[in-house]
């Protein structure tokens, strides 16, 4: 299990009805490769977060997969439309099992 | 000089070592793209990488991807011990089909995106980055 595992989203509170906006997510989470070795020459097992998506009212944004090549505290940014007011949910699927959420309701300005 | 038998098997033999190494390197890379394209035709247009063009850490290096139209991209990192960096699917709420993210890069190489666009097309953008130092442990 992963520790301090915290994610953080940017998003607008609130938005007019088809406006586009801009997310930021970051994730807390070492990202371990699974290519570095420890003092002992003994590699360190992979531990990262394979994949991240963000819906809003259950209609998908964006569904990411991810290698070890994504940096610690993996961060993305992408643009999505609010058709209604709702709520955005953020989930990320950690290779150990974990699975982190985090929503984000937007209101109609 | 004569060209003696001896010395076109050693010129040979010197050729295949010099070619067959950096091919040996990106043939995972080339696999992952043909396995994303299904072997399609690529286009070099519609697809903008944009990338530092020196990242003084390996560790981060911020990345964004543009492809208008397009319903996934893959982004390769050719150099790296595994080529993979991440896909990006792109769902029906997506404003627009652009992303940015940050990455890790084991030294000086390409990295390239790849976006298969709603028509079935495919399209690929890729982007030289010097690597001060690289972010792969060790």
């Amino acid at each position: 299990m992963a520790e301090n595992v915290r994610p953080r989203v940017k998003a607008p509170r609130q938005a007019s009805a088809g406006e586009t906006v801009t997310i930021k997510t970051l994730i807390s989470h070492p990202m371990e490769s699974g290519q570095r070795k420890d003092s002992d020459g003994n590699t360190i097992p992979r531990s990262i977060i394979h994949r991240f998506t963000c819906e809003f009212n259950g209609e998908m944004v964006v569904d990411v997969t991810m290698e070890p090549a994504i940096s610690t505290n993996p961060y993305f940014e992408f643009e999505a439309v609010v058709p209604e007011a709702g709520d955005f949910k953020f989930t990320w699927y950690d290779d150990d099992g974990d699975v982190y959420e985090d929503t984000q309701s937007v209101a109609m300005a | 000089m004569t060209m003696t038998r001896r010395n076109v098997m050693v010129m040979g033999a010197g050729a295949f070592v010099a070619l067959g190494l950096p091919m040996q390197a990106s043939a995972a890379a080339e696999d992952a793209i043909s396995e994303f394209t299904g072997g399609a035709d690529v286009a070099s247009e519609g697809v903008t990488l944009t990338a530092p063009e020196i990242a003084e850490n390996g560790n981060t290096v911020p990345i964004e991807i543009d492809a208008p139209g397009a319903e996934a991209v893959l982004i390769l990192a050719m150099g790296n011990p595994t080529p993979g960096v991440a896909q990006f699917n792109f769902g029906p709420l997506a404003a627009s089909q652009s992303a940015s993210t940050r990455i890790r890069l084991a030294g000086t190489q390409d990295v390239v995106a790849v976006a298969r666009m709603k028509d079935g097309s495919f399209a690929q953008a890729s982007s030289n980055i010097k690597v001060t130092i690289g972010g792969c442990g060790g």
